[in-house]
């Protein structure tokens, strides 16, 4: 007996084929090849949405418009007085009324400002639009150096994007234990806000008597020791320089073979640096890493060259992140949670397992059933069945889909719904061999019959997972997607690759009057 | 095997008065429930922490409780068995917004001295995140609704697309009301449940409503109800029997899925059968009580038929030019 080839079985073979073999590194693990990335909730891992403050980026744009300001007053012999700052405008007096057309000059250079004042005292603040458009830069660049962050922590392929407008997704895939997980977020989210500051030598002694608004007064501010919160000292409030100003940070040691970090300034830092040491010999420099004090030493000197040192109590691991953190620019504002979903590898493991069991119990069920009732029938619908779960495993590791809890119930429910098509299809061809249709005759009008109906009960789900993927998020996404490829799939192994299989057996199909065997009904 | 023979049919519209009295108090019951006992959302939409911890022993409930009687945060905080005694979720109101020291660190700390533990799962959902989701997730459901509504009517008549929609919001009410009745979470994946219930339950709808449309234009009986009865008797053993294996592998899901996917799995077992139910006693009979003009449809389908003929006519004696 011969079997004859038609295009449906071909075409058929060709995605088998295909199944086979591009799902073959997902499922092998192969090294090579793209392979179906498993979703956090399933290997374990840290998924956060971060939100950013970003009036505090405002707040530190102006802080750094004061410092030019007193830096140029100082370069130029300007005098000047009363420097304040509030949330978005600079104020000062120009104490000699010629110098007003070069200070004038001076901040008409400052971006996105309006300089307005009456007499000697000028006011600079903030255009409302400079006022979003740093806003979103704070935004952008919070994202940039998360992203430097993360790249240089050693994890595999870390997520950071932009979500919606002003959210930041971050997701970190294999992380094994809490002290990774702590250590991720702790250089998320470290300012890394390097400030080198003056302390403030003639009220210094009185640091311990003053309280926040006393200091404020001199436009000073208290700061606290990084290793003894009791030490405490008066410090400028608008910095010499900040962290902007650094080109490199790495890890060193000191003579005690402690860690430290080195850090280098460009040549515009390395230039104020060395104006403000010249001029401060025997005054104190504080150096200040997010709000706290580091290191406070005599300036014996001049200081050229634009390097320097932070001294602290740290581990070699935690000196490393801090080089890192610094290296990758500071958060120009803080970062704060909005969402955080983090699972442990364990539980992980345990939901690949269940999945499993559930997939693979629900698999043998459905396809035992499918001989059951319809014997031949129901052995080519399981082909078609498996044919479609290769096909659905290959379009998923070709596009490097991410394999999520809900969507191995995509998978499971796929299972249950591929073989639709095939049950809508024999029911159809039972039918037409009741009315006293040869086999044969029965098989081609079946299909022909049950064509619209499956279609249209296929669409209408696509469109239902169409807009789950639309809206849905993380995990939900992946059942969406799962669902989706299941049913476009199962178009392609129910419809046309069983069709195919009948062709292909239809001499022996209309020799046999044995309904029984092929379609599990009396002759 | 053969579960029905095609040797008689089955008086379904008959009886579509005792089973619209019956939808009808299911549906008037899950309201009821749904106004007095209320969903119960879970983080993913009212905000909040979950914290899920397992003890290398059985979980000192009580213990846990006393330890976190010592932080403000964890007022109201609720401790709950997950699938094994030696599993529980913590379950709060609040959140945190720090990125180093979250709430789920707080608890860790909190727990220290109850035992040897893991914390295996810590979610923390905002709430403005957890309003956005909300938001999305009803948005979601209308989109699709409308999206299906559209597809049914431009495919087959606004009355059948308006019989399904019915059909599914019945679906959607019963297995709401299921969700309230047993107090399950409402979280984003009983959302994806319910999404799927209106694809598959929609999916039932269409193949019965195919046999309508089928039945009515190929018959010359006139009589509406018995087509129904005819259409919904011969996809009989097709709909038991799909309905069958997705409620084989829902149910393996629900049995052996694990407890993360409880929920999930409840609401599509819900799903299956009420779907089921519903494309035979709810949406069908609604298409007869809308009184779907089988007469009309017979006339519009014959001038659509001339018409086709006319431009037929046409076109051939452009083609021989006698025109």
């Amino acid at each position: 007996m011969r079997m004859k080839l038609n295009y449906r079985i071909v075409i058929f073979a060709l995605a088998i084929i295909f199944g086979i073999v591009f799902s073959a590194p997902s499922l092998l693990q192969t090294q090579d090849g793209k392979k179906i990335t498993l979703g956090l909730d399933l290997q374990g891992g840290l998924h956060m949405l971060l939100g950013v403050k970003t009036e505090e980026a405002v707040k530190s744009r102006i802080k750094s418009i004061a410092a030019s300001v007193k830096h140029f007053a100082e370069r130029e012999d300007v005098l000047i007085d009363n420097l304040t700052f509030d949330e978005s405008s600079v104020s000062f007096e120009v104490l000699d009324s010629d110098e007003l057309p070069k200070v004038k000059e001076f901040l008409a250079e400052v971006e996105g400002s309006d300089v307005t004042g009456t007499g000697e005292l000028l006011t600079l603040s903030l255009t409302p639009e400079e006022v979003i458009k740093t806003q979103k830069e704070a935004i952008s660049q919070a994202i940039e150096t998360i992203r430097n962050r993360l790249d240089q922590f050693g994890l595999t392929e870390p997520v950071v994007a932009r979500q919606g407008d002003e959210k930041i997704l971050v997701q970190l895939a294999g992380i094994k234990t809490q002290e990774e997980e702590q250590r991720a977020r702790e250089l998320i989210s470290r300012a890394a806000k390097l400030e080198l500051m003056a302390v403030d030598e003639d009220r210094a002694a009185r640091v311990y008597n003053m309280s926040n608004a006393d200091a404020a007064e001199y436009g000073d501010v208290i700061l606290e020791d990084a290793k003894n919160p009791a030490i405490k000292y008066l410090v400028r409030e608008i910095p010499i320089l900040d962290g902007g100003m650094l080109t490199d940070a790495s890890m060193g040691f000191d003579q005690n073979n402690r860690p430290l970090i080195n850090f280098k300034l460009n040549a515009e830092g390395a230039e104020i640096f060395g104006d403000f040491t010249g001029k401060s010999v025997g005054k104190r420099l504080a150096v200040v890493l997010d709000g706290k004090v580091y290191s406070a030493p005599n300036i014996n000197e001049r200081i050229g060259g634009g390097s320097g040192q932070i001294s602290g109590n740290y581990s070699v691991m935690e000196a490393k992140d801090l080089a890192i953190a610094l290296r990758s620019g500071s958060l120009l504002a803080p970062i704060y949670l909005m969402e955080k979903r983090s699972v442990g590898p364990s539980l992980g493991a345990d939901s690949i397992k269940a999945s499993l069991v559930a997939l693979i119990g629900g698999f043998v069920l459905v396809i035992i059933f499918m001989i059951v009732y319809y014997r031949m029938a129901g052995i080519i619908a399981n082909i078609a069945l498996i044919a479609n779960l290769f096909i659905l495993l290959a379009v998923m590791s070709l596009f490097g889909a991410t394999l999520t809890l809900p969507g191995m119930a995509g998978i499971v429910l796929t299972v249950g719904m591929a073989v639709d098509a095939n049950v809508i299809i024999s029911e159809r061809i039972r039918e037409l061999i009741y009315e006293g249709k040869s086999m044969h005759k029965a098989i081609d009008d079946g299909y022909s019959n049950a064509m619209r109906a499956i279609l249209d009960a296929n669409i209408t789900t696509l469109i239902a997972s169409v807009v789950l993927y639309a809206y849905g998020t993380g995990a939900i996404k992946g059942f969406a997607i799962t669902m989706s490829i299941g049913i476009l799939a199962s178009m392609l192994t129910a419809i046309l690759g069983t069709h195919g299989i009948y062709q292909m057996l239809e001499s022996k199909i209309s020799k046999s009057k044995n309904n029984r065997f092929w379609f599990g009904i009396k002759g | 095997m053969e579960f029905f023979k095609y040797t008689r049919t089955f008086n379904f519209m008959g009886k579509s008065k005792i089973a619209m009295i019956f939808s009808i108090i299911l549906v008037l019951a899950s309201y009821a429930l749904l106004a007095t006992k209320g969903l119960n959302y879970g983080v993913d939409f009212a905000g909040g922490t979950i914290v899920q911890v397992k003890y290398d022993t059985t979980a000192p409930i009580d213990t846990m409780r006393e330890k976190l009687k010592s932080n403000e945060l964890f007022k109201g905080a609720s401790i709950t068995e997950f699938g094994s005694p030696d599993e529980v979720v913590i379950r709060m109101k609040s959140t945190t917004g720090s990125v180093t020291v979250d709430i789920g660190d707080v608890t860790r700390e909190a727990l220290k001295g109850s035992g040897k533990f893991e914390i295996r799962r810590v979610d923390i959902v905002g709430p403005t995140v957890g309003a956005e989701l909300k938001e999305k997730g009803i948005m979601s459901l209308l989109l699709a609704m409308l999206g299906i509504l559209i597809y049914v009517a431009f495919r087959f008549e606004w009355r059948f697309a308006v019989a399904s929609i019915f059909a599914l919001i019945h679906d959607i009410s019963i297995a709401l009301g299921a969700i309230t009745l047993v107090g399950l979470d409402v979280n984003l994946d009983v959302l994806a449940a319910l999404l799927t219930i209106l694809g598959y339950s929609l999916n039932d709808t269409i193949i019965v409503f195919d046999r309508i449309r089928e039945g009515v234009t190929e018959s010359r009986n006139s009589e509406l109800a018995e087509t129904i009865n005819e259409s919904v008797t011969r996809t009989l053993a097709r709909t038991t029997l799909t309905s069958l294996t997705t409620f084989f592998v829902v149910f393996t899901l629900f049995m052996f899925g694990g407890e993360i996917i409880h929920a999930f799995a409840f609401t599509l077992l819900v799903g299956v059968v009420v779907g089921t139910y519903s494309s035979i006693f709810v949406a069908s009979p609604i298409l007869l009580w809308f009184g779907f003009d089988v007469k009309g449809y017979h006339e519009k389908l014959a001038a659509k038929a001339k018409r086709e003929a006319e431009k037929q006519r046409m076109r051939d004696q452009y083609e021989s030019g006698v025109m």
